[in-house]
């Protein structure tokens, strides 16, 4: 039998704000400004709605980044969520390694709605790395991991 | 168990064409939960809204996932049709599968693999929907309008006609703003403060207009039908109440030596002053920076002078808090500024002005009593060039990158009046592109250009240089394929326009959102131009984007027809996904109460029984009025009390499991 080399695909959960991410996103899809499609997107309020769980959850699942887009800093439509947002996940992101997950494996980035160039190049430069880190394997390695081949 | 229906929208070819849409309507059938799936060309049309109805009845479904456009564009759509149907209309999700899937993605496998993950994501969610009821609150019927040039003076208008009350706050002395600056309004050529001052002193006299002029907003809270606004009343110096605005106090002022704002700085004012002779309302200002009596203590002529003995030194500023159901933002532009543009020699020689100080050396109240001199020696010029593009569509960095829209025209104003006025003046107008698109706008620069024999030269200036009294423009004529060397007595410079300074404070303390030039962002491009995404504020004039005068008293009119139909309202339906915490989890650390930016929870002491005792425990309690539903509390909560409704932490948990299957 012959090893077959299955081509990378990897799985990358975006986290966006209701109001300027999700916007953005949107604009993105309006002016065809393409990003790969291992990208999928899940619609919060605020990016202070992303409990660091969620996160987690996705990795425990098998995602291979993990992405949060929110309102730039002093333009959250909630005045100061994105501010939450940026604290809680510098938290999480600094105990990533710790839980056998690299750090790279996750951002936090700023979107306007205005910004669907932004959108579209953050979403690429963040696949790219994704596609450099390969596939999670560290946590693929622990039981943990629920989802290990797909 | 739920029992879901699956619509899966072709939008004509805008999904088809890269979505396989039957193996998506396919795939939804084997999701848990999913009793009916279909697809049809345009679902939002009303056969496809009916085919969900019907869906709706037939198969007795208890939910609905829409795989369509972006929920921000049809959301609304679809819940209303379930609606119709007799569902709650907070059982439908929609995946979103145009804008995130099918216009950015070629590969038509790959596109197809996708929407249907997006679409099991929904259905995943929407197993988890719980039906939602929205609350209702009360809406203040009185309207704040945030800037008094002409736009908000039509917004005003508009709405007190309608007979709300209204509030202009106006951060200068007078109403008016840019508008009353000008001299003559293309295409028409009549006089700016004809038009404009008779609406000035409507806006004064009507009964349910109330002016705050040299104000300015300092706070705003509260939400869409009921915002509390703080109005800071800076000082004036000068009791309005009394003060019969006979302007002696300017005439005997010593202190003459402050630049005129009205005039751009082409001519001096005294320091008790009152911007212009029709300025509403007709009570001057102290500038306390050039008054000798603040500067010095000595002085205190104006009081000395005035009749009715109005001028009082020793106002202070007034905080003035009011309600308000809605709010117009009609903050207005002002010209950028050419420190980045040295080439011009703006700075450098007082020849080369601005299209706006071109206004006033040519409007008949202004500095020159509208006689067309040269500001450095007072000659008449015999060779003028105009600029166009300063800053506008300036993609290196310098200036703006987006067309100021006007410029063409009103430099074709300018041409045209100086060459008839003036016949023996060599007009030149530098251009990149003449754009003329309006109501007999192309006709007006084609009678420029023909009738009045302004040279029209394609090009940009390179450099104007001061040379011996006169100024060498040098450009080139992309035409002739040439440079040409004009000497120019002056330069009136097309400078581009950006929004007023105080857009981004006002942004911030509303949550409007603004582009990255600080134009207010509208709810939607092209179907809610006159609204902001956040509900209750509205949008007039040029804060929003470059305008001409015919437009921004159009946006300033449907602006107010939104406001109307706001506060013709008793009631607002509010947002039912909002916070609330489960009481018998919530252990009462208050960490939520922290971080909710709307103070819209309280701590209350309540019984429970628990274990057959009765004990009495401090628990979380949201106020359902006034949470905008961010969601910050529920990650703050150690007992995991807290959820947001319609983005519960299971559902969220649940759309992850999905996309990550």
């Amino acid at each position: 039998m012959s090893i077959e080399k299955k081509e990378f695909k990897p799985l990358i959960v975006a986290f966006c704000c209701n109001w300027c991410s999700y916007a953005g996103a949107d604009l993105a899809g309006t002016s065809r400004l393409a990003y790969p499609a291992e990208i999928k997107i899940i619609r919060v309020p605020c990016s202070c709605r992303v409990n660091p769980m969620f996160v987690l959850r996705a990795f425990q699942r098998g995602a291979d980044g993990v992405i949060i887009a929110g309102c730039h800093p002093g333009d959250c439509h909630y005045t100061s969520g994105n501010y939450f947002a940026r604290r809680r996940m510098t938290m999480l992101f600094s105990m990533l390694d710790f839980f056998g997950i690299e750090r790279e494996r996750t951002r936090v980035d700023w979107v306007s709605a205005a910004e669907g160039v932004k959108f579209s190049t953050v979403m690429n430069d963040f696949s790219k790395k994704i596609h450099e880190l390969g596939e999670n394997r560290r946590l693929g390695d622990l039981r943990c991991k629920q989802t290990i081949d797909r | 168990m739920q029992r879901i229906g699956v619509f899966v929208c072709w939008c004509g070819t805008n999904i088809a064409a890269t979505v396989d849409i039957d193996t998506v309507v396919e795939a939804m059938k084997r999701e848990p939960g999913v009793v009916h799936s279909s697809d049809y060309q345009y679902m939002c049309s009303e056969a496809g809204q009916s085919r969900i109805r019907n869906a709706i009845k037939e198969h007795n479904l208890t939910g609905i996932v829409v795989c369509a456009c972006s929920p921000r564009m049809h959301e609304t759509t679809f819940r209303k049709a379930a609606k119709a149907a007799g569902l709650n209309e907070f059982m439908v999700e929609i995946a979103n599968i145009r804008e995130h899937c099918a216009w950015i993605h070629k590969d038509r496998t790959e596109a197809t693999e996708k929407a249907v993950v997006l679409a099991r994501t929904a259905v995943a969610k929407l197993n988890l929907n719980k039906p939602l009821t929205p609350g209702t609150s009360d809406v203040v019927k009185r309207a704040l309008v945030i800037g008094g040039g002409i736009a908000g003076i039509q917004s005003a208008l508009d709405i007190a006609e309608a007979g709300y009350q209204v509030d202009i706050v106006e951060k200068e002395p007078t109403i008016g703003g840019k508008m009353a600056q000008l001299d003559k309004t293309f295409p028409t050529l009549d006089c700016a403060a004809c038009i404009l001052t008779p609406k000035m002193v409507e806006a004064a006299q009507h009964d349910n207009i109330n002016l705050i002029t040299y104000s300015e907003v300092d706070s705003v809270s509260g939400f869409v039908g009921n915002f509390t606004v703080k109005i800071r009343k800076k000082a004036r110096s000068v009791k309005a109440d009394i003060c019969s605005g006979c302007g002696i106090c300017t005439e005997k002022c010593p202190s003459k030596k402050a630049k005129s704002e009205f005039n751009m700085g082409l001519n001096n004012r005294s320091a008790i002053y009152i911007p212009f002779a029709q300025a509403i309302p007709n009570v001057p200002v102290i500038d306390r920076d050039q008054c000798i009596k603040f500067k010095t203590g000595k002085c205190g002529l104006c009081a000395k002078v005035c009749p009715a003995d109005a001028i009082d030194f020793s106002q202070q500023d007034e905080i003035i808090e009011q309600k308000y159901g809605a709010v117009v933002l009609a903050t207005g532009f002002k010209p950028i500024k050419l420190d980045n543009f040295d080439e011009y020699s703006y700075a450098a020689s007082q020849d080369v002005i601005t299209s706006l100080e071109l206004e006033r050396i040519m409007n008949a109240a202004g500095p020159t009593g509208g006689k067309l001199l040269r500001p450095s020696d007072k000659k008449h010029p015999h060779t003028m060039v105009f600029v166009q593009c300063v800053g506008s569509r300036d993609t290196t960095g310098c200036g703006k990158t987006y067309c100021s829209k006007i410029c063409c025209m009103y430099t074709a104003k300018h041409a045209m009046l100086i060459r008839e006025k003036y016949p023996d003046i060599d007009v030149h107008v530098f251009y990149i592109d003449v754009r003329t698109p309006g109501k007999n706008f192309d006709e007006f620069y084609r009678r420029a250009a023909e009738d009045y024999g302004v040279n029209y030269i394609k090009g940009m200036v390179g450099k104007v240089a001061p040379t011996n009294g006169k100024l060498m423009v040098q450009g080139s004529d992309l035409i002739a394929d040439r440079q040409v060397i004009i000497e120019a007595d002056m330069v009136v410079l097309a400078t581009a326009i950006e929004p007023d300074q105080t857009a981004k404070s006002l942004a911030t303390m509303l949550t409007a959102s603004i582009d990255t030039n600080n134009f207010f962002t509208e709810a939607h491009p092209k179907l809610r131009p006159v609204e902001s995404p956040t509900a209750g504020v509205f949008l007039s004039g040029v804060c929003q984007g470059p305008k001409d005068i015919p437009e921004t008293v159009a946006q300033a009119s449907a602006a107010a027809v939104k406001v109307v139909g706001l506060l013709s309202k008793d009631k607002l339906v509010s947002n039912p996904c909002v916070a609330g915490s489960n009481e018998l989890l919530c252990n009462g650390c208050s960490n939520c109460q922290h971080v909710c930016p709307y103070g819209a929870i309280d701590y209350v002491e309540k019984e429970f029984r628990i274990n057959g005792k009765i004990k009495i425990r401090r628990v979380a309690q949201v106020n359902e009025a006034v949470c905008q539903g961010c969601g910050a509390c529920t990650v703050v909560c150690p007992s995991g009390a807290m959820d947001l409704k319609g983005f519960t932490n299971q559902q969220i948990m649940a759309e992850v499991d999905a996309i990550c299957r």
